[in-house]
């Protein structure tokens, strides 16, 4: 049993509690024990990096620190936004020996940070395949699926160190390994508009449009994302992208994980399928499952 | 002992910051010291007169200068003495320019360091010895390693003096990367038109040897004295008896992608690179024939009517001796598949700037026909994207190609000429078009061959509908740009080679991070290499274009002519000497020495010594270091002398 920190995050606990429930689900098949961070806060996301960057680092030390008390010396974040503050505060309070002692003095906070960071991709992926098989009780053969990783997942490479930043592979491994027919595409890391949909919806609505063409145009009856955001964006404003692009796209985006899960032989609804804007089920009746 | 001391002003580089009258006044303190005076411009004709004029009236006999680093103007000073009846070797240098007052701010801080710097070197000249120097011969050959268009213009000027040449290259022929481009800027003449005719010229110069296929295998001895060894490396086929017909390169089974054509399609196991080669003469590719792997075939065997194939033939290895070498080993363009971006290579209709002047040549896989590789479609929209692997530190290349502009510009007059309705796009970042006659080619190309030029680079290439889709910005419009495309042409950056590096550590000359070849001073020296009698041309030393190529070959070529001309060389007196007596034979100066310049010497009583072979001493004073009984001294630097400075700064600064 791998025994880790397991940091959800806002999104996690909110929008995306799908990704939640199929993330724990898929660890607990896969005898990783998620130990929850107590008294975890919010990583500061968008707001905190873009107003102050020493802010964003105190903010993801103290959520690692806690995992260091806890007894865990390594913290998983399915959410990449959230893997990216904490990995980037790590780096820094590695690489910037006087960071601690700022942070002690100024902020009255304890850093001590030792364990690694990984996304929850990253810590799927040092799973060896044939133990991955070994959990498939579904047949999923019959989903042709596209992988989208977004920009943050596999980037900045110096940062993240792990799987290509241009043409990343790693959740097609984890999901063709669960059965699932992945489709090679050419958008996997193009940005989906990410917080532009707020600020300025027409940016978001044809950078994510795109990415819905191209997937359609590789044949994918599926998106396949790791995101809690590009989720939102590509799912939830689905309908919206159509007015804007004049499109007809119906493609359900799934989480990885919940992709996972139904190779692994749990229901939809205990992986929260039924959560999702555009309607699952019939592509999933196609293969059986109800 | 009459020690003069002159400070140079040097304008004011020196003067605005060390008070040079003090120095003087201080000099003039010191034991030995006759006279002492400040000049404006010491390496000026009257500075140097001034000197002169005090070694001849006041009989001076060792001389101190205060002025720039001695790299700059020592050779100029121990012309002054020479000239003034002295001993060139009575000369110290004290640099007052670099190593003081353009790096210190504080004018008495200077002035005192200067004081010290004067102190030491008025020390060591006192104790100086006349050095003299001895002559060796001057061997007339000359070595020229690479065939491209820089060593076969540097081959061709010396051989055309009346002087004996060796050419040797790697590859089976001579012709380099000109041999494979199309037409060439700013004139847009035919390449091969006007290579070809010098690749015969110098194959058949009865001055010039030629070794294609062949390459350096070890360089010894030193300037005027090079030993070569030269390895042949085996063609499998008889040169005396093949007459180039070609029937064997029909008939062979094998396929093998062409190197000739960037792999742009297959060449056979035996082959010649391209009909123009020189020699004419087939090469049979060891890692993929038949025969060689299996023991079967032997196809060209059969087939050729003169026996000329000779599977059984071994590399030969050749020494050869020579007075100067070229080293002219051009540049390949650099792995661009790290880009990630535009797909790390897996598009076929992305292809590089040398792919694609193989595909506009007549004499190309294609037959001067654009086609796009994947389906053998016209394009009708050709995008080129220039400084790939250029100007791009994040990918560790932070130079310029320096051609990519003059060529992008030519692929676009090139590319509408053979197919008048397409549509050319050119991404680029700047336009660096500063030769004769090349912003007017820009020019051309924008105003009547209707290039569209998209200043931006492009952030990704994917294929959508088969066509290739090119997203990227318009920094000028300040707008994201979208293009389709059919073909695009990636110019990409050129790099020094692997092979370079090589040759350069058997050549004993130093390169950079890149792999191209570093020049012994950047203006004033720039077709030397660190090391005396090599010289370097072409885009082995940095990118360039043929016309600076040939310029440069040109240029090396007269520097060799002027040292063969000399029929003895003066070697260097700065070198290492051993006194035997002290010497315990334990020869760690033979294991530190770089230059292969110490021998085992045995004495009458059978003890092994270490002896200096100064023909190949550099006088680097690594051996006198190691020496552990101190019996080894590089004269002009001896133990005694450095020691007298060393002391001479601890008395004027006794916390040290």
């Amino acid at each position: 049993m791998t025994k880790l920190g397991y940091f959800p995050g806002c999104s996690l606990e909110g929008s995306a509690s799908e990704y939640d429930q199929s993330s724990r689900y898929v660890c607990k098949q896969l005898d990783i024990e998620l130990v929850e961070l107590p008294d975890w806060s919010c990583c500061g996301a968008h707001a905190a990096h873009h107003t102050q960057h020493k802010l964003a680092c105190a903010l993801s030390a103290r959520n690692l620190s806690i995992a260091t008390k806890q007894g865990v010396d390594s913290v998983v974040a399915p959410c990449p936004a959230c893997y990216s503050g904490l990995k980037s505060a790590q780096n820094q309070l590695a690489n910037n020996p006087g960071l601690t002692e700022k942070l002690k003095s100024e902020l009255d906070l304890d850093c001590n940070a030792k364990g690694e960071v990984f996304s929850l991709v990253e810590l799927l992926s040092h799973i060896e395949p044939e133990t991955l098989k070994a959990q498939v009780k579904v047949d999923l053969g019959g989903l042709k699926v596209a992988a989208y990783y977004g920009c943050l997942l596999v980037r900045p490479p110096k940062l993240v160190q792990f799987d290509d930043p241009e043409n990343p592979t790693s959740i097609d491994n984890l999901l063709s390994a669960a059965g699932v027919q992945m489709l090679p595409w050419d958008y996997k890391v193009q940005c989906c508009g990410a917080v532009l949909g707020i600020s300025n919806p027409d940016i978001q609505l044809k950078l994510s449009g795109d990415i819905l063409k191209m997937a359609q145009l590789a044949g994918a009856q599926a998106v396949a994302v790791a995101c809690p955001l590009c989720h939102a964006n590509l799912d939830l404003r689905q309908e919206q992208i159509n007015k804007y692009c004049k499109s007809n796209f119906n493609l359900p985006i799934i989480y990885f994980t919940q992709l996972m899960g139904l190779a692994f032989g749990a229901s939809p609804k205990g992986l929260g399928i039924d959560k999702h804007m555009v309607n699952v089920g019939p592509l999933l009746s196609k293969v059986g499952i109800r | 002992m009459k020690i003069g001391v002159f400070i140079c002003h040097c304008g004011n580089n020196i003067s605005a910051t060390v008070d040079v009258e003090q120095v003087a006044q201080h000099a003039l303190t010191l034991p030995g010291v006759v006279c002492a005076h400040t000049i404006p411009h010491a390496c000026s004709e009257p500075g140097q007169q001034l000197i002169k004029k005090n070694i001849q009236e006041k009989g001076l006999n060792r001389i101190v200068i205060g002025a720039c680093s001695p790299r700059v103007h020592e050779a100029t000073f121990k012309r002054v003495l020479a000239q003034a009846g002295l001993n060139p070797y009575l000369l110290e240098f004290a640099n007052l320019r670099e190593q003081c007052s353009w790096v210190h701010e504080d004018r008495q801080l200077a002035t005192g360091k200067a004081i010290d710097l004067i102190d030491m070197a008025v020390n060591k000249a006192a104790r100086l010895e006349p050095l003299t120097s001895s002559k060796v011969d001057v061997n007339k050959r000359t070595l020229v390693i690479g065939g491209g268009i820089a060593g076969i213009q540097a081959a061709l000027d010396i051989a055309d003096s009346g002087h004996e040449v060796a050419l040797v290259e790697k590859t089976p022929t001579i012709g380099g990367n000109m041999a494979r481009m199309d037409k060439v800027f700013p004139t847009l003449d035919c390449s091969a038109c006007i290579l070809t005719p010098k690749m015969v010229e110098v194959a058949s110069h009865p001055n010039v040897t030629l070794y294609t296929y062949s390459e350096v295998e070890q360089v010894s001895g030193f300037v005027g004295n090079f030993k070569v060894k030269i390895r042949k490396k085996a063609r499998l086929v008889d040169m005396e008896k093949c007459t180039g017909c070609g029937s064997c390169t029909l008939k062979c089974p094998v396929k093998a992608p062409s190197e000739f054509n960037m792999g742009l399609d297959n060449r056979g196991a035996i082959y010649i690179p391209f009909p123009q080669a020189v020699p004419h003469i087939p090469v049979i590719d060891k890692t993929v024939c038949s025969y060689i792997l299996k023991k079967k075939c032997g196809l060209c065997q059969k087939i050729c009517p003169t026996g000329a194939i000779a599977f059984e033939q071994q590399d030969e290895l050749t020494e050869e001796e020579f007075g100067a070498i070229i080293v002219a080993t051009g540049y390949e363009l650099m792995d661009w598949t790290v880009y990630g971006e535009y797909g790390y290579g897996k598009y076929k209709d992305v292809i590089t700037s040398m792919q694609y002047e193989r595909i506009l040549s007549s004499s190309g896989p294609t037959g001067g026909h654009i086609k796009r590789l994947s389906d053998g479609r016209e394009p009708e929209v050709v995008a080129i994207i220039a400084c790939v692997g250029s100007r791009d530190a994040a990918r560790g290349r932070p130079y310029c190609s320096s051609v990519c502009c003059m060529y992008s510009a030519k692929y676009a007059m090139l590319t509408r000429e053979h197919l008048p309705n397409a549509q050319v796009y050119i991404f680029y970042m700047d336009i660096r078009a500063c030769s004769k006659m090349y912003e007017e080619f820009v020019q051309r190309a924008q105003e009547k061959y209707g290039a569209n030029y998209v200043r931006g680079r492009v952030s990704k290439i994917f294929e959508r509908n088969g066509r290739m889709v090119l997203q990227g910005a318009d920094t000028l419009l300040g707008q994201s740009v979208e293009l389709e495309a059919d073909l695009v042409v990636l110019a990409v950056g050129i790099t020094g080679t692997q092979s370079t590096i090589e040759l350069a550590k058997k050549l004993n000359i130093s390169h950079d991070e890149y792999g191209f070849l570093t020049e012994n001073h950047p203006k004033l020296r720039p077709v030397e290499s660190s090391t005396a009698g090599i010289f370097i041309a072409g885009a082995c030393q940095s990118p360039k274009d043929i016309p600076l190529s040939v310029a440069q070959a040109s240029s090396a070529a007269s520097k060799v002519l002027g040292l063969i001309s000399h029929d003895k060389l003066e070697t260097s007196p700065l070198v290492a000497e051993v006194t035997i007596l002290k010497c315990v034979g334990c020869f760690r100066c033979l294991s530190v020495c770089p230059f292969s310049a110490i021998e085992e010497q045995v004495l009458r009583d059978g003890t092994k010594v270490a002896q200096v072979n100064p023909a190949l001493c550099q006088g680097c004073g690594l051996c006198s270091a190691t020496c552990p009984p101190a019996a080894i001294a590089l004269r002009g630097f001896t133990d005694d002398q450095l020691i007298s400075q060393m002391e001479s700064l601890c008395q004027l600064n006794p916390e040290l």
